[in-house]
């Protein structure tokens, strides 16, 4: 799951404006607890995955943001002690003591897992739709060296992942009993640390060691896409704060979402997709 | 005035008794391409560590004497410092790129020192046009092909304007294509930037006639600098092994020894030795007995998921006895049919008949050895059957190269007969002796055997046949005379020579002798 320039209005805008989008539906994610304000952003992000040529990551990313979000909803259910309506009873369980799950607890806990969810996605959105490069040239202002060691971090996953996988074919060639665990862990060490010397290596001689801190660069003009994604992240975060209606859990659940809450979910979506309209200059 | 200046230069690796540079003094003008010559071991990657500072300041160890690059000192100045004057391309394509994209990668050492956007823009489009990567820019690195990972490492290196690069033999992963395409390259740098150019390489052929100078190195000691004529009347009497195929030639039929394939047609049409119109080299009719194969693919197909076909319908088969040079770009599928024979993959369509287990020696030995001693890896017949009984209580990673691949070989033959022997890239970053050695090894093996291989001269030496692949299919299949002996990227030097009249230089030799002597 790595970044690679599609022809999507998303990739063809700047790396900072790209941040604050992605960060956009992660902030409207975290302000609003209504069901029917994260289905929009729910629906926004999928959207998103699809209008930008992400659907297969984000599909690949789709199994955990799930596993994360019952994992979450059914330790809220088990913990919380509040809400009126019981629907499991589950007598006295070792650590947590006397624990009745209730319905309120259970459809807060899913509201949570949503929204983690929706975090979880946003920030594959981010991985695989904004120029890591570009992000970190961004970030070198402020902290030069954790912005190349998080770089440099990156580049090593897949490398490290393609040497893994190698040593597995080598011993899979070996006739006879494979080697034990400790052995391959022994030799999977050896070679990471070869790898990292290579590294290291390569990095003295592009002068990482005497980086200075990079100078000032020119302005860069705003395209079309860099302005319509900020207009589109101030409307996202805008709507999320603007929206009102009534959800509470505690004691008894109590949802109120009349069309202004509905026209305010529907036209978060639409701010976040609106900018994917335009696909001028998309091509690298 | 020299760029770089060795006086005296000792240099010993941690924990290390011998030194693996002793007593170097040597200087270097602007623009030269001085190949640096040796065996393994010679010191080749240590002297160009040392010009670019790695040695002492990344490696440790004992260092005396003095390297001058400009006006820097390498006891005073480390890598990053002369990184401004010095850049260094390593062999290994996969560890030298640390950005997500190819911009990245080639604007990083230029951010590094500070420099400011638009001549960190201006420098990465420069330097990237002068390579013919700009199509690459915006290419995610992760993308690329081993031969497209080299151009852009080495984009990287040359991005800053630096006055002097290191090449650690850059075109050991690479097809003859893109190594000739490289080391064209180079030259041209050299002659339109005043660039000075040091290139450690094995495969001499490659590079020697577009060299100014060649420095040989023994021990760790220079033996031999001069300009790449005499280097080779000098390797011809005291260093066989770095004679190249074509100064072998011509110096089996009298005459002296000169680099490149266009002064040695030159000086063998001088004496009369090389007329047009001659006949080619005919294949010979060396009739095998018939058996059944060993291994056996019937249109085969590897279709990647959201991705392109390696294989398409190949079809190939091996028999016992059988020495298959599988030749072909980076890319063309090589790699991919051998995991095939071993199991390693399975084919999305066609079939794979095999007549019992398929050993693989993948292009790393060093994947193979996990244990603390080489009596572990292997058993002891094994070890013998390689000659490496007398290794049995040394730590596998402290063996040699050539070493390690003859362990690795006995680990994957051990037990169980293997019938069909395949082995991807054995040669890579392998001496002169050392792939002689290997090739003996192969000619003594009973089962089919492929290999694949970059290395035309390699093949010629082991093949009784060659197998050329091109985007997943096998576009020639022939004897080594047919298909080596003609074309310019897959044919030896010799039969670029000769035209294609001969492969090897004692054939080669043979056949001109043949031809003057009087009838």
């Amino acid at each position: 799951m790595t970044y690679r320039r599609r022809d999507s209005p998303l990739h063809a805008t700047r790396a900072a404006v790209g941040l604050a989008w992605c960060l956009a539906l992660a902030i409207g994610a975290l302000v609003q607890s209504n069901p029917v304000m994260l289905g929009g952003e729910a629906v926004a992000v999928g959207a998103t995955g699809l209008a930008a040529g992400v659907w297969t990551e984000l599909r690949r990313a789709l199994p955990l943001a799930a596993a994360l979000a019952l994992t979450v909803a059914a330790v809220n259910a088990l913990v919380t002690r509040n809400g009126l309506t019981v629907i499991w009873r589950l007598g006295d369980l070792p650590f947590v003591g006397q624990t009745d799950v209730t319905l309120e607890a259970t459809v807060y806990g899913l509201v949570l897992g949503l929204r983690a969810a929706i975090l979880v996605l946003s920030a594959v959105l981010l991985s695989v739709a904004v120029d890591p490069d570009e992000l970190l040239a961004l970030m070198r202002r402020w902290s030069f060296r954790s912005a190349l060691t998080a770089s440099v971090a990156t580049r090593m996953v897949p490398v490290l992942l393609r040497d893994s996988r190698r040593l597995a074919d080598a011993q899979r060639c070996r006739p006879g009993r494979p080697p034990g665990r400790v052995q391959l862990l022994r030799a999977t060490t050896a070679g990471v640390f070869d790898r990292a010397l290579d590294v290291a290596a390569v990095l003295e001689v592009r002068g990482y060691a005497s980086a200075r801190r990079p100078r000032r660069g020119m302005s860069r003009p705003w395209s079309r896409h860099d302005l319509a994604f900020s207009a589109s992240a101030v409307a996202v975060i805008a709507l999320a704060v603007v929206a009102r209606g009534t959800f509470s859990a505690y004691p008894a659940l109590e949802i109120r979402a009349g069309a202004g809450l509905y026209a305010c979910a529907g036209g978060l979506a639409a701010a976040a997709l609106a900018p994917f309209l335009d696909r001028r200059g998309v091509a690298p | 005035m020299s760029i770089v200046s060795l006086e005296g230069v000792r240099y010993a690796y941690p924990g290390e008794g011998r030194p693996a540079l002793d007593d170097v003094s040597l200087e270097f003008e602007p623009g030269e391409l001085v190949v640096i010559a040796g065996g393994s071991g010679s010191g080749k990657s240590t002297l160009l560590r040392a010009v670019s500072g790695l040695v002492p300041h990344f490696h440790g160890g004992t260092f005396a004497g003095r390297v001058l690059v400009g006006d820097l000192d390498s006891r005073s100045s480390g890598p990053g410092e002369l990184a401004a004057s010095v850049g260094t391309l390593f062999q290994d394509p996969e560890t030298q790129v640390v950005m997500g994209t190819v911009r990245g990668e080639l604007a990083f050492p230029l951010e590094n020192r500070g420099w400011g956007a638009a001549e960190v823009a201006r420098s990465v489009e420069e330097a990237a046009l002068a390579l013919g990567i700009d199509g690459l820019l915006d290419r995610s690195t992760a993308s690329l092909s081993g031969g497209e990972l080299q151009r852009v490492a080495l984009g990287a290196t040359l991005a800053g304007r630096p006055s002097v690069v290191c090449l650690d033999e850059p075109t050991s992963q690479l097809d003859p294509v893109a190594g000739d395409e490289l080391i064209g390259l180079l030259r041209r740098l050299g002659e339109d930037f005043e660039l000075t150019v040091l290139l450690a390489e094995h495969r001499l052929e490659r590079c020697l006639g577009v060299a100014d100078r060649v420095v040989a190195l023994s021990g760790g000691a220079v033996v031999f600098d001069g300009d790449p004529d005499a280097f080779l009347g000098w390797a011809l009497r005291e260093a066989p092994a770095l004679a190249t195929p074509g100064a072998r030639l011509l110096a089996g039929v009298g005459l002296r020894p000169t680099p490149g394939v266009k002064r040695a047609r030159s000086a063998l049409r001088r004496v009369g030795l090389l007329n047009d119109g001659m006949d080619v080299l005919h294949p010979t009719d060396a009739k095998r007995p018939e058996r059944e194969p060993a291994l056996r693919f019937e249109r085969v197909w590897h279709e990647l998921k959201d991705g392109p076909a390696i294989l398409r319908s190949l079809s190939l088969t091996a028999k016992p006895g059988d020495r298959i040079a599988l030749m072909g770009r980076n890319g063309a599928g090589k790699s991919t049919l051998l995991r095939h024979a071993a199991g390693l993959l399975e084919s999305t369509r066609g079939k794979l008949t095999k007549t019992g287990r398929v050993a693989l020696l993948l292009q790393n030995p060093t994947d193979y050895l996990v244990h603390d001693t080489v009596a572990e890896e292997a058993p002891p017949e094994a070890l013998e059957r390689f000659n490496l009984g007398h290794l049995a209580e040394r730590h596998p990673r402290d063996l040699s190269g050539g070493e390690k691949q003859r362990l690795a070989l006995a680990i994957v033959l051990a037990g169980e007969d293997a019938t069909v022997v395949c082995l991807d890239e054995p040669t890579r970053g392998m001496d002169r002796h050392a792939k002689h050695e290997l090739a003996a090894l192969i000619a003594s093996l009973d089962q089919a055997v492929i290999v694949a291989t970059h290395d035309p001269e390699f093949a010629a030496e082991f093949a009784t046949r060659v197998v050329l692949l091109s985007a997943g299919r096998v576009i020639a299949d022939g004897t080594p005379e047919e298909i080596l002996a003609g074309g310019t990227y897959f044919a030896t030097e010799v039969a670029r020579i000769l035209d294609g009249r001969a492969l090897t230089a004692e054939a080669g030799a043979a056949l001109l002798t043949r031809e003057a002597a009087p009838a």
